[in-house]
């Protein structure tokens, strides 16, 4: 066989953003006409490459070079990398609901008889294209009334109505069941014969072994090996192998062992259905806490952890509950996180710009919100007690603002999470549930968090720690669930878990 | 000269800092002072200050209900017919059910608390925008203002006690000689309100010193005490001069002094504004959005029939016409005071200036003879050019 050029080739691309580098002299080929597969943790940079790639980081925005189809481009938006010949599907699909299949399919790229759109032209073309797909459904019906495996194989058809080389699919299956994900695969294996190149980004490692002739992994904004099926270099070991190698680094306050077994917290047959999605996110969770604990949630983006914790802190999206709490051994039934507040139950959330703070309020305004009670006298708030209240959360957990009036959004991200962190300690829960903590925060502040966390449990606190980071939940856990696809999977005392264990048990 | 020099460095930085809450006031200035130059001086009479105030009643108290709606991230289109429509329930209660004017009252309150429900649960339970559940209350409104007038048309209230509350003056205290043509009453009343004002600044700042919290430097706070002061004066003078303050004065100071405090020191202003800021974070942080978009629509019902009694008083008549665009006037006064339509954003005080702002440029430009074309072109740019020094001081602040 002669070898020929790749179609892609991606050379030493970094992409800095403030305080990270995401991608770190990353490079990265596909060979023509394979399909070839992209792994790695959340956050070892695998999107944020794809983004360079499809121009939604414009030419200037990163260093290196991109060559494909054996030119070098510049792309200054996505409309010039489609031109190219490159497409790129999104986990979060990015169709119009309320307009119809063709519409959708030809929507941004119409096909024109003069000043008018040739609805007729269209409607035959959008037929080809679905049949390309093997998708057998009225062009006319809207896409709001599909599912969501047909609402993929439309996004597919939707590139596949223009003249592509390159198909990038990010995490394509995550929302699917198994049917349609069979089905997915095999249409990519068809547009592979076809002589697509296809580039897919995913966490189901069997889909991966399954698919790929290539594998990349990517951590940490680096690549870290390219590995090929074909000679038998892929298997689950070796890709965990590779996902999770990261050195543990000595960033972990040491701690006492607890010593408690009162049990704070038991979650029993806990199923919840989320009625907007119309499917079930969580099925038979059952777990527990112990007075003075971490337990580590771990688990994959999208896995249902941040549904797990809203649906036990009053369930303010409305998904429908089944099951029990028992908080202390009591049953408890919370129908507002205002009840779930008084149970002695906090909750720090994941996005804390959209869930957690109010923005454009300053400081002291939001570290106050959820316990104004405690600061107020027949509901006039105090409002030089609320200065000491905010001063003393600004000393303790250090936060570095010029003065608790700084507007909250002004602040940089670890000291906008030191706010959220101090508005749920001042409601002074048994219980503190924190999801994804550390996010998007630099080391320094990560470590005072996770010294906060310590002297918490130290005085007798319990937290739930959701993260999708190994080496933090290694790190900072008494005990570790690991929850995939709506279920947990497993539960490890921190003395077995390891970085492959919890892996496998999340792609499962 | 050190100390001047520092006078102004603190007086710079205080004033730019405080630039957009200041900025309405400097705007209500520009406007008087154009209006007193081109009116030769007619603007700034006693008596024509206070038939402005008297004009302004009714939209800012009204406008002190939108604020919070606006707060919230809703609207309420549906004010201003319902404003006509519950002037004509008092009217009519007054003429034909011919009930005591204090029931009619209460009554006129309560059914404006009642049907503040009906956008509430339109916009919190069933989870429609305001715009479109009030826009259906405008409609509903102002075929119901019609249809109860129907076998009346235009009725005329002759109650005097009902008629004093738009037209009255409050009373001076009797058998006092001194000053024949001042308002004795008023100067008391104003000066005590400035001895306050000034007892209260001294007290806060004292309890702050004691925490040892940030205040204002001591020059710059006895200048703002004096300014103030004087302000006070000159407007106590100036009303003392032609009647002192009517009862539409009173009712509207008394409506913005208890949102003012409700807005600014309770745990439920501040929820309001938690909702506004963030709907998904308040709720997460126990609030209950649900409740505070009920309290808010009521709260606009109340008003807004307060603000109907007021009318309707004022014109000793209901009329089917009644109410026609008030509810542009009252949302328009709520963002010239600086209200954000992105929710979270708006002062009582600020929505209050906008009011006077809204109302001198009617008033002035009626003065000068302007048509009321010309009159909605320039508040249109007025309206404009508020929220677009707004927004520019806005990003800067960030």
């Amino acid at each position: 066989m002669v070898e020929q050029p790749p179609i892609l080739e991606m050379r030493n691309i970094t992409k800095k953003f403030p305080g990270v580098k995401a991608l770190n002299n990353v490079s990265f080929q596909v060979a023509r006409g394979e399909i070839h597969c992209l792994v790695g943790e959340n956050g070892a940079g695998k999107s944020t490459l794809m983004k360079v790639l499809s121009g939604v980081y414009l030419h200037g925005t990163y260093e290196g070079d991109i060559l494909f189809d054996g030119e070098v481009q510049k792309f200054s938006s996505i409309s010039d990398s489609e031109r190219a010949g490159i497409a790129i599907i999104y986990q979060e699909l990015a169709l119009i609901p309320e307009m119809t299949v063709y519409e959708n399919i030809f929507v941004g790229n119409e096909i024109k008889k003069g000043f008018r759109i040739d609805w007729n032209e269209t409607i035959k073309r959008a037929n080809e294209a679905l049949k390309k797909v093997r998708l057998n459904v009225n062009p006319a019906t809207k896409v709001r009334d599909l599912g969501v495996g047909k609402q993929q194989l439309i996004e597919i058809a939707k590139a596949l109505s223009k003249e592509i080389k390159l198909l990038i699919l990010d995490e394509p299956t995550a929302a699917l069941n198994e049917n349609d994900s069979e089905n997915l695969l095999n249409l990519i294996r068809e547009l592979k014969d076809h002589g697509v190149t296809c580039i897919m980004i995913s966490h189901k490692l069997k889909e991966v072994i399954a698919i790929a002739d290539t594998v990349t992994v990517l951590r940490d904004g680096q690549t870290i090996c390219t590995l090929d099926a074909h000679k038998g270099e892929v298997s689950e070991p070796v890709l965990i192998k590779h996902m999770v190698g990261r050195e543990i680094e000595n960033i972990y306050p040491p701690r006492a062992p607890r010593s408690s077994d009162e049990v704070v917290l038991e979650v029993r047959d806990w199923n919840a259905y989320d009625p907007t999605l119309g499917r079930e996110i969580l099925k038979d969770v059952h777990f527990n806490v112990k007075k003075g604990e971490i337990v580590g949630f771990a688990g994959l983006m999208g896995s249902g952890r941040t549904e797990l914790a809203l649906s036990l802190f009053g369930n303010p999206k409305g998904y429908r509950i089944n099951g029990e709490i028992l908080l202390h051994g009591q049953p408890e039934h919370f129908t507002h996180p205002a009840e779930a507040i008084k149970g002695g139950l906090a909750y720090v959330t994941e996005d804390r710009k959209a869930a957690g703070l109010i923005l454009i309020q300053d400081v002291k305004q939001n570290i106050t919100l959820a316990n104004l009670r405690e600061i107020a006298r027949r509901n006039v708030v105090n409002s030089n007690a609320e200065v000491q209240v905010a001063e003393s959360y600004r000393t303790s957990l250090n936060i570095k603002t010029p003065s608790i009036e700084q507007r909250v959004g002004n602040l940089s991200g670890g000291n906008q999470q030191k706010v959220s962190l101090g508005k749920w300690l001042f409601v002074k829960p048994d219980l503190l549930i924190l999801d994804e903590p550390t996010r998007g925060i630099d080391v320094g502040a990560k470590y005072e968090i996770y010294t906060i966390m310590t002297r918490l449990v130290q005085q007798g606190m319990s937290i739930i720690m959701i993260s999708s980071e190994l080496p933090e939940i290694l790190g900072m856990s008494d005990r570790v669930y690991v929850v995939s696809a709506g279920r947990i999977t497993g539960e490890l005392p921190i003395e077995e878990a390891t970085q492959e264990k919890i892996m496998h048990l999340a792609t499962n | 000269m050190a100390f001047l020099q520092n006078f102004f460095r603190d007086l710079q930085k205080v004033l730019r800092q405080n630039i957009r809450e200041y900025g309405m006031f400097i705007a209500l200035f520009v406007i008087w002072a154009f209006f007193a130059i081109t009116t030769r001086g007619t603007f700034l009479t006693a008596r024509n200050i206070s038939n402005l105030l008297n004009q302004t009643g009714y939209i800012a108290v009204m406008a002190v209900g939108v604020t919070l709606v606006i707060v919230i991230r809703h609207i309420d289109l549906s004010i201003g017919f319902l404003l006509g429509f519950l002037g004509a329930v008092a009217a009519i209660a007054l003429k034909v059910w011919e009930l005591p004017v204090g029931v009619v009252i209460l009554l006129v309150l309560a059914l404006g608390v009642v049907l503040g429900t009906i956008p509430s649960f339109m916009v919190a339970n069933l989870g429609i925008p305001a715009f479109v559940a009030t826009l259906a209350g405008w409609l509903a409104y102002r075929g119901l203002l019609v249809v109860v007038l129907a076998g009346t048309g235009t009725i005329i209230i002759e109650n005097e006690f009902f008629n004093a509350i738009g037209n009255g003056y409050i009373p001076d205290i009797p058998n006092l000689t001194f000053l024949p043509e001042v308002h004795k009453l008023t100067l008391l009343l104003g000066l005590v309100a400035i001895i306050l004002f000034i007892v209260g600044q001294l007290n806060d700042r004292k309890k702050k010193l004691a925490y040892n919290f940030e205040v204002l430097p001591p020059a710059i706070f006895v200048l703002k005490l004096g300014f103030v002061s004087v302000v006070g004066l000159v407007a106590t003078w100036v009303l003392a001069g032609y009647n002192g303050p009517s009862w539409t004065m009173v009712i509207m100071l008394v409506v913005v002094a208890i949102y003012q405090f409700m807005t600014t020191q309770t745990i439920l202003g501040r929820h309001i504004y938690a909702v506004g800021g963030n709907p998904e974070a308040a709720q997460l942080s126990g609030i209950n959005v649900k409740k505070i978009t009920y309290f808010v629509f009521c709260s606009m019902g109340l008003l807004t029939a307060l603000a109907g009694i007021l009318y309707a008083s004022r014109l000793r008549s209901a009329s089917p016409q009644a109410g026609n665009g008030f509810e542009l006037d009252a949302i328009a006064s709520a963002f010239i005071g600086g209200a954000s339509p992105a929710g979270g954003i708006g002062t009582i005080v600020g929505s209050l200036i906008g009011a006077l702002v809204y109302m001198s440029l009617t008033n002035g430009m009626n003065l000068m003879g302007t048509g009321s074309d010309a009159q909605n072109i320039v508040k249109g740019v007025v309206l404009a050019g508020a929220v677009i020094f707004d927004v520019a001081t806005r990003s800067r602040a960030k």
